[in-house]
């Protein structure tokens, strides 16, 4: 079916009352810039509804890009024809088989805009729902929550009938609920709490450590092609990466072997804080969960925090390892997350780090350090890329590959 | 020349066999290094996996190449056998296989395993009936071609699919080295099949590559053991050259497919309509929809394949007898002697095997050729 518009209702943002007008501005916003590069297509953000006049985009393609869009409820495609009573009960009759399965039941749903159409609701209703039931055998008219409802909505400049409606992303739209830090590593957990964060209107900004030559160029690449899978919830994204080797370095000299993994933490979200101070951020994001492994007990959060008193958000911390890959795997991250590069969480592990560290022992390890100067030296070495939906890192060669393919 | 032998072997593309040369000038390491170069390389075997994943609608991990058609079929057969012994060992597959299939059940014969070949009949095919009356509880592999070699039959895909969702721990295997680029991806790729084993030299890649399709979550044991390539399942380390223009060549294949299979049918067609009308011709690939768009398979009574292939040759029209790889060894066709073909009629049998390139022009050259030699042939007669 050739559609012409796609009309999208909004999610929770509807309830938000006062700050109502500032979410349906950041969706239109979002959803403007997420289809960009559709020729043509208009992009309306209204106060009940938002349509999408494809005037000839590929549904298909911009309905793909609407699932990524958060504060999105659900959409439905939509045909528009003329206000010519044959033209919408072929159009009708073309939705209701379309999708027909035996025992199916519809039921038909009209709103006259244009108060001059022939036919008020009710008479279109009544038309309507009896030529389906006479040319669909088998289907039935359900009023509560049918199978199929079919929308017809008669409009100044046509009607617009639609059947699909196809469920969004839920959340609320990225921007809405200010920006933040993200600590990405690489591995499977934090991709997806960067996903939560976005979910719920968040703007992240991604920090990745990185400590060459101990961590690969492929390490980097892996964390910089998982930013750009998650740039599709939130149009792009900074990543920002910090040298870390040098820190690292130093704590392994000074450090007691037990506490190396407690005074590096606590290293990288003084790090981490100082990027969100530079960006305006409002709080930190990570991809822990409790008792996951050492530096996740309560103890080590309680160690570890003990640096900042900016918010540290945790949206995986109740959830198991398996429900987390569960959604590692439906965001598409999870193939990449298992790539084997050493990040550089996994070097300079000791052995049996402490799972209880002590907070007041922390604070004593670190005094021999020159925090201050370390931090600078690592701010210093900052490198920030502006990174966009389906930018490649891993296969940079892969232009040249499709063409010898 | 005229290249009507299509089914032995094709001409590589000259984009395949550039992209084989660009390859192994410019991305000749090893995908398993860990350096850079290396991971070069990986990253385009890798690309090149996942664009013959997304050509025939499978996972990235579902795709594993191999040395071949031969080396696939042995591989899905052995490989099953190996892998599941202890659940049975019975397997079951046509009368009509290509060597590569027959003979690997009958080396796993020696070794004790009991093996079915199932009857066909006048048109070279199998009946999902007697399939389902052959499997036993110890079945552990069906083996079916999509597309026989030799006559172009098309297996009952569909309906031996039905039978095998009722025996959904049973691997079935489809030999589909004549099956690709005519028109039969969704029978080949139903929900059901499990390993479906390709050669790229017969869709104008270069010779000693293919690929086997691994349904995910099927095991299957390796036929090589080594450095652990293809995720432990294909060790040796990997021809990129020849996969990268694998890629190339199944891209260009699936391109305009439709388009293609109709030109070969219609050709196929064109030839068939011509020469049944002579009365010694017996036609085996008839006028029907079970046979393939591309092969057709005829004798003319009282002369001897060979004989019909040099003759052609004469006039630079390449044809076959049944099949390339039986054709020097003086053997009737297997396919015509499980049809209860007579052996006078069956040793008089030749192929003629299409692909895109074809054109009409050639059929209309082929057609004057064979009536000029019919005539010819009478005096054998």
């Amino acid at each position: 079916m050739e559609y012409s518009e796609i009309m999208v209702r909004y999610g929770e943002l509807s309830t938000k009352g006062k700050n109502k007008k500032d979410f349906i501005k950041q969706l239109g916003h979002n959803v403007r810039k997420a289809l960009s590069e559709f020729d043509g297509l208009e992009v309306r953000a209204q106060h009940d509804r938002l349509h999408v006049t494809l005037n000839g985009a590929d549904s298909t393609a911009v309905m793909d890009r609407l699932k990524g869009e958060f504060g999105i409820e659900n959409f439905s495609p939509s045909v528009k024809v003329d206000k010519d009573i044959d033209a919408i009960k072929a159009t009708v009759l073309a939705l209701a088989q379309a999708d027909f399965k035996p025992g199916m039941t519809f039921k038909i749903n009209t709103r006259r805009q244009d108060k001059s159409f022939e036919y008020d609701t009710y008479q279109l209703n009544d038309i309507l729902g009896s030529h389906v039931l006479e040319n669909v055998p088998g289907i039935q008219v359900k009023m509560k929550h049918p199978d199929l409802e079919i929308r017809v909505e008669a409009r100044m400049n046509g009607v617009y009938i639609s059947g699909q409606t196809i469920p969004g992303a839920g959340g609320l739209p990225v921007g809405t609920g200010g920006k933040a830090v993200m600590m990405l590593s690489g591995g499977i957990d934090s991709p997806v709490a960067s996903y939560y964060g976005m979910r719920r209107g968040v703007k992240l900004d991604m920090v990745h450590f990185y400590s060459p030559p101990y961590t690969s160029e492929q390490a980097l690449a892996k964390a910089k092609e998982l930013t750009a899978k998650l740039a599709k919830y939130s149009g792009g994204i900074q990543f920002i990466q910090v040298p870390f080797a040098k820190i690292q370095e130093t704590v392994k000299e000074s450090v007691p072997e037990g506490y190396l993994m407690t005074i590096q933490r606590r290293m990288m979200l003084r790090l981490a804080v100082a990027v969100a101070h530079m960006r305006h951020a409002k709080g930190i994001f990570n991809g822990e969960s409790l008792g996951q492994v050492a530096s996740q007990t309560l103890e080590s959060m309680e160690a570890i925090n003990d640096v900042t008193t900016m918010p540290i958000l945790r949206p995986l911390l109740s959830m198991d390892k398996t429900e987390i890959i569960k959604v590692a795997k439906n965001i598409d991250t999870y193939d990449l997350s298992i790539l084997p590069y050493e990040d550089c969480c996994t070097i300079f592990t000791p052995p049996a780090p402490k799972t209880r560290p002590d907070l007041e022992k922390s604070r004593k390890y670190e005094k021999h350090l020159d925090v201050e100067g370390l931090m600078k030296e690592a701010l210093d070495g900052i490198t920030i890329t502006e990174i966009r939906p389906g930018d490649n890192f891993l296969n940079q060669n892969e232009d040249v590959f499709a063409e010898l393919l | 020349m005229i290249y009507f032998d299509n089914s032995a072997t094709t001409k590589a593309a000259p984009e395949a066999v550039d992209t084989y040369a660009k390859v192994s000038a410019n991305y000749w390491g090893n995908p398993s290094s860990l350096h850079n170069f290396g991971e070069q390389a990986f990253n385009l075997l890798e690309q090149s996996r996942q664009q013959i994943a997304d050509l025939v609608g499978a996972k990235l991990s579902e795709i594993l190449f191999t040395s071949g058609g031969t080396e696939g079929d042995n591989w899905a057969i052995k490989g099953t056998a190996m892998a599941k012994r202890e659940f049975g060992n019975h397997l079951i597959t046509t009368a009509v296989e290509h060597p590569a299939v027959h003979n690997s059940m009958e080396q796993l014969k020696q070794l004790g395993f009991e093996v079915t070949y199932l009857p066909v009949d006048e048109n070279g095919r199998v009946s999902a009936d007697d399939l389902r009356a052959a499997i036993r509880p110890t079945t552990i592999l069906v083996s079916t071609m999509a597309v026989n070699n030799e006559i172009g039959a098309v297996q009952p895909l569909a309906e031996i699919a039905d039978v095998m969702r009722d025996f959904p721990k049973i691997h079935w295997h489809i030999d589909a080295v004549q099956g690709i680029g005519k028109g039969l991806g969704k029978l080949i790729f139903n929900d059901r099949v499990d390993f479906v084993t390709f050669s790229g030299h017969k869709f104008h890649a270069p010779r000693g590559i293919g690929f086997m399709y691994k349904r995910q979550g099927r095991k299957i044991a390796p036929l090589m053991a080594g450095g652990g390539q293809e995720w432990n399942l294909r060790s040796g380390t990997e021809n990129l050259p020849a996969i990268a223009a694998m890629a190339k060549a199944l891209r260009m294949l699936l391109t305009d497919e439709a388009q293609k299979v109709e030109r070969q049918r219609a050709i196929r067609l064109a030839i068939l309509h011509h020469i049944e009308q002579f009365a010694h011709v017996t036609i085996f690939s008839k006028d029907l929809p079970v046979f393939a768009p591309h092969i057709l398979c005829f004798a003319i009574a009282g002369v001897r394949g060979e004989t019909i292939v040099h003759a052609f040759e004469e006039h630079q029209i390449y044809i076959s007898t049944t099949s390339a790889c039986s054709s020097k060894k003086h053997v009737e066709s297997s396919t015509l002697q499980a049809m209860a073909v007579d052996d006078d009629i069956a040793t008089s049998a030749v192929r003629i095997s299409l692909d895109g390139h074809n054109t009409m022009e050639e059929a209309k050259q082929f057609n004057q050729v064979f009536d000029q030699l019919y005539q010819q042939f009478a005096k054998l007669r």
